[in-house]
């Protein structure tokens, strides 16, 4: 047993700011019911959900108004009681500001559930409990947004050694699984026990960063009478990683290009399992989420918001914002993304709203020279070599920044915290990643066009042997005369203008 | 309400890169110091006007490559070149000999090359190897340490004279001054047969390697393990050169003690500690990767010994650093780290 409470650090890592003590003092308040809901259907990786609903519909609390989509895709629900207003484009938290399609829902105020049944999960075949999950739109709540019914599913193979429940909560500002886990440590227990129940596990681990004790505490008590452990882990940046948490309590190292399902342990976070024991145990789908508001704002604290709520109403509730605030961040500061504005909704990825101003952000400085003093090298969890990427980057040498295995790059932003010259060094490594996706994609149309051109010069060609084949058995029956050849080029041609509009 | 956009991370670290540089420089007073005591007013005299022709020099080619020049001047690049430079040249130096040093450095090391970050050879080692090379005798013409005894060493006005003036003062016969460094003294009577006991019985060499030089060397010890300490320099490169040093001293040493010289003399000889520490360490012009500074180190520490015994030059440092500089790219390939997850071996 000792020698599993061994932890194995990974490489590299920072002791960032923390500033966790502005919004942890307070409990988790209920977030206000806004008037207005703007619920987009794509909140997870995957396919984005088919709406089932249309301007006018009614619609009750915890009803399903999107699809899941295929396998990995899942299901969206309203989260209030009213009329459906639009089904359109909307502006979304994303990183690439465009806007997607979104359900908006005027609130009627009356809150109408639909009839929710707690799920007897111990009597129900997994893949019937999966299906439930699924559509109860449960995805990965730390803001990966992976549908999670995916994960709980092994594929019939062997029984899975290690299931982590990740409560690190690393980045900096962020508090809302810290609050969780002191509040509802019980749901989250209940929740944990629902997967454990699918993926049968030899060990449970919940890993939580020692600058939690109260959570530590929390979710011990909780845990108190099941084999599931509570594991503290150093306070080390980026230690809520996937892969370094699953390295930092196990000792496995996730292969490159690969999942930590691969070595045999399945990760979630303590949100999501939370939301399954609202699923299970109380028959509600996924329709709200803890969100830290923290930053400039009048009174930081982590609010249960109801999906779709914009973020300009959070930060209302929580007293509007200080003097100066010049970058919206949804996430933390490590990987968290700027916002162009505030109207835009909570989605389930959104685990915190940081309203900074000059004082958080560092000052912008003039970017120097690369010196390459191998600062960068030290911190990262990935063991690459980030000066050599930022080169090759920036020298377009796409090649050999994937020699120098760009693709296990995490974007955790280490090397640009700690690089002296101010070089934005993970915004050159995106640069990079999305220009040998366009590549690729290039790629794969030119391989599509040469095969179909290919295909099509085949088919021609076997076209007219069969035509000249029959042509030779009827032509000793027929006249000797050799058959004219404009029908054949007439055929041909009329072929490749519908190859074209095909 | 909008907002500025700008990617993650939003927060950073303070340092900066002319930071880093700064620390090099504090970390070389204490050794700057003891030089001082021991030669005189000259290394302050070559401090002071390196650091002006390096500036000065600094300016002119950021000028002309159209670069911010107050950024630059800033990130204290240019002094920290001047500096390494001033301590490795000869006391009482003709103000020539460090102009033309200097320039050779920043102008052609430096910029000629693309400026700071770009450089691949060491730009304070190309200046003294230009020097060394051009300008053989006025490269070796040390002072002996006077120590304590201040009635026997220049005045700074007599200083003065003689590094600008060519004027040797009236009341010191050139000679009684001036002498072969240690490591000189070492090669030529190795040559003439005698044994290395009984060379380092000779005056010029005080407890472990030269009289004087010893706590120059001390001072660029102590300064170099705070570089370490505060993390401004990686401890691989001076550990490997040092170590690489150490195992191929030992080894002759052990073969034939009459003729090797022991490998704490070697470590505590000549550039060894301040280039290990202030020299190599320039990550413009190292390897990059951990293993590869251990290897970067190991070779610079192998060639230093091999130039003093079988070279040329009695010292070998600079020469080495540049050999090595060249071998930076390479080792850097063959020696990437394994990445996260991937297969080992």
């Amino acid at each position: 047993m000792n020698a599993l409470k061994r932890l194995f650090p990974f490489h590299g890592g920072l002791k960032t700011v923390r500033h966790k003590a502005e919004s942890n003092q307070s409990p988790i308040q209920p977030g206000a019911l806004p008037r207005q809901l703007t619920v987009p259907l794509r909140q997870h990786i995957g396919a984005i959900a088919k709406p089932l609903v249309q301007p006018g519909d009614r619609v009750l609390k915890g009803q399903m108004i999107g699809q899941a989509d295929g396998y990995i895709s899942a299901a969206i629900h309203a989260p209030t009681s009213g009329i459906v207003a639009a089904v359109e484009s909307r502006h979304v938290p994303h990183p690439s500001g465009l806007p997607d399609l979104c359900v908006v829902i005027d609130s009627d105020g009356e809150e109408r559930w639909i009839d929710r049944e707690p799920v007897d999960y111990r009597h129900r075949h997994p893949s019937e409990l999966r299906n439930i999950l699924r559509n109860a739109g449960i995805v990965g709540l730390g803001g990966a947004g992976f549908p999670s019914a995916v994960k709980l599913n092994l594929s019939g193979s062997d029984d899975l050694e290690t299931l982590i429940l990740n409560g690190a909560e690393c980045e900096p500002w962020i508090t809302c699984d810290d609050r969780l886990m002191r509040e509802r440590a019980a749901g989250i227990v209940a929740g944990l026990r629902v997967m454990a129940h699918l993926l049968k596990p030899r060990d449970v681990l919940i890993g939580i960063e020692e600058d939690k004790p109260e959570a530590i505490a929390a979710m011990s008590e909780a845990c108190a009478g099941t084999d599931y452990q509570v594991r503290p882990i150093p306070t080390r940046y980026p230690s809520g990683s996937v892969k370094q948490l699953v390295k930092l309590l196990t000792g496995k190292e996730t292969p490159v290009e690969g999942l930590p399902v691969d070595v045999g342990v399945q990760c979630f976070n303590v949100a999501t399992a939370y939301a399954v024991h609202r699923v299970v145990d109380h028959g509600e789908p996924l329709i709200s989420r803890v969100v830290t508001v923290t930053g400039q704002v009048k009174q930081p604290g982590n609010i249960e918001a109801l999906l779709g709520t914009a973020f300009a109403d959070l930060v209302e509730q929580c007293g509007g914002y200080r003097e100066g605030v010049e970058r919206l961040i949804m996430g933390g500061p490590m990987m968290g993304f700027a916002l162009h504005s505030d109207e835009v909704p909570v989605t389930k990825a959104a685990n915190c709203i940081l309203a900074a101003s000059a004082a958080e952000l560092t000052p912008e400085q003039p970017v120097m020279p690369c010196i390459r003093c191998s600062a960068c090298v030290e911190v990262c969890p990935a063991d690459l070599l980030p000066q050599q990427l930022y080169w090759h980057a920036r020298a377009r040498e796409f090649d050999k920044a994937q020699d120098h295995h760009l693709f296990s790059c995490i974007e955790c932003g280490c090397c640009s915290y700690v690089c002296p010259s101010h070089i934005p060094l993970v915004q050159y490594y995106r640069y990079a990643k999305n220009e040998i996706w366009a590549q690729e994609k290039e790629k794969q149309k030119a391989e599509l066009a040469r095969q179909r051109h290919q295909a099509r010069v085949e088919r021609l060609e076997r076209e007219k042997q069969e035509r000249e084949a029959k042509l030779r058995q009827k032509a000793p029956a027929k006249a000797p005369l050799s058959p004219s050849p404009s029908p054949t080029r007439g055929e041909g041609s009329t072929v490749v203008v519908s190859d074209r509009d095909g | 309400m909008r907002f500025k956009t700008v990617t993650s991370p939003h927060v950073l670290q303070d340092a900066g890169v002319g930071q880093v540089m700064r620390r090099v420089l504090y970390a070389m007073l204490p050794g700057i110091a003891a030089l001082t005591w021991f030669f005189g007013w000259g290394i302050l005299v070559n401090l002071v006007l390196a650091t002006t022709v390096a500036l000065l020099a600094e300016t002119a080619m950021l000028a002309a490559r159209g670069k911010p020049i107050l950024l630059h001047l800033g990130d204290s690049s240019a002094v920290v070149t001047a500096w390494l430079l001033a301590v490795a040249l000869p006391p009482l130096a003709p103000w020539w000999l460090t102009v033309v040093g200097v320039l050779s450095a920043i102008v052609l090391a430096k910029h000629l090359y693309g400026g700071l970050g770009y450089n691949p050879f060491n730009p304070a080692m190309v200046g003294y190897v230009v020097l060394l090379i051009s300008f053989p005798r006025e490269m070796s013409t040390w002072l002996v340490p006077h120590g304590l005894d201040q009635s026997q060493a220049m005045t700074f006005w007599e200083t003065l004279q003689v590094m600008f003036n060519s004027e040797w003062p009236a009341r010191f016969a050139a000679d009684a001054l001036t002498g072969a460094t240690p490591l000189d003294v070492l090669r030529t009577k190795l040559g003439l047969g005698l044994t290395v006991t009984e060379i380092r019985n000779s005056p010029v060499f005080g407890i472990v390697s030269g009289h004087g030089w010893e706590w120059a060397t001390s001072g660029f010890l102590v300064g170099g393990l705070w570089l370490i300490y505060t993390r401004a320099a990686d401890w691989r490169i001076p550990a490997g050169m040092l170590g690489g040093l150490a195992v191929i001293a030992t080894v002759f040493y052990v073969v034939d003690p009459v003729r090797y010289a022991p490998p704490w003399f070697h470590l505590w000889s000549g550039a060894a500690i301040f280039g290990a520490f202030f020299i190599a360490t320039d990550p413009v012009t190292a390897s990059a990767t951990p293993r590869g500074r251990l290897i970067y180190g190991a070779g610079i520490g192998i060639l230093v010994y091999i130039i003093r015994g079988f070279g040329g030059y009695p010292d070998g440092v600079a020469f080495s650093v540049l050999l090595m500089n060249i071998a930076a790219p390479t080792i850097d390939l063959y020696t990437q780290p394994r990445v996260f997850g991937a297969r080992r071996g």
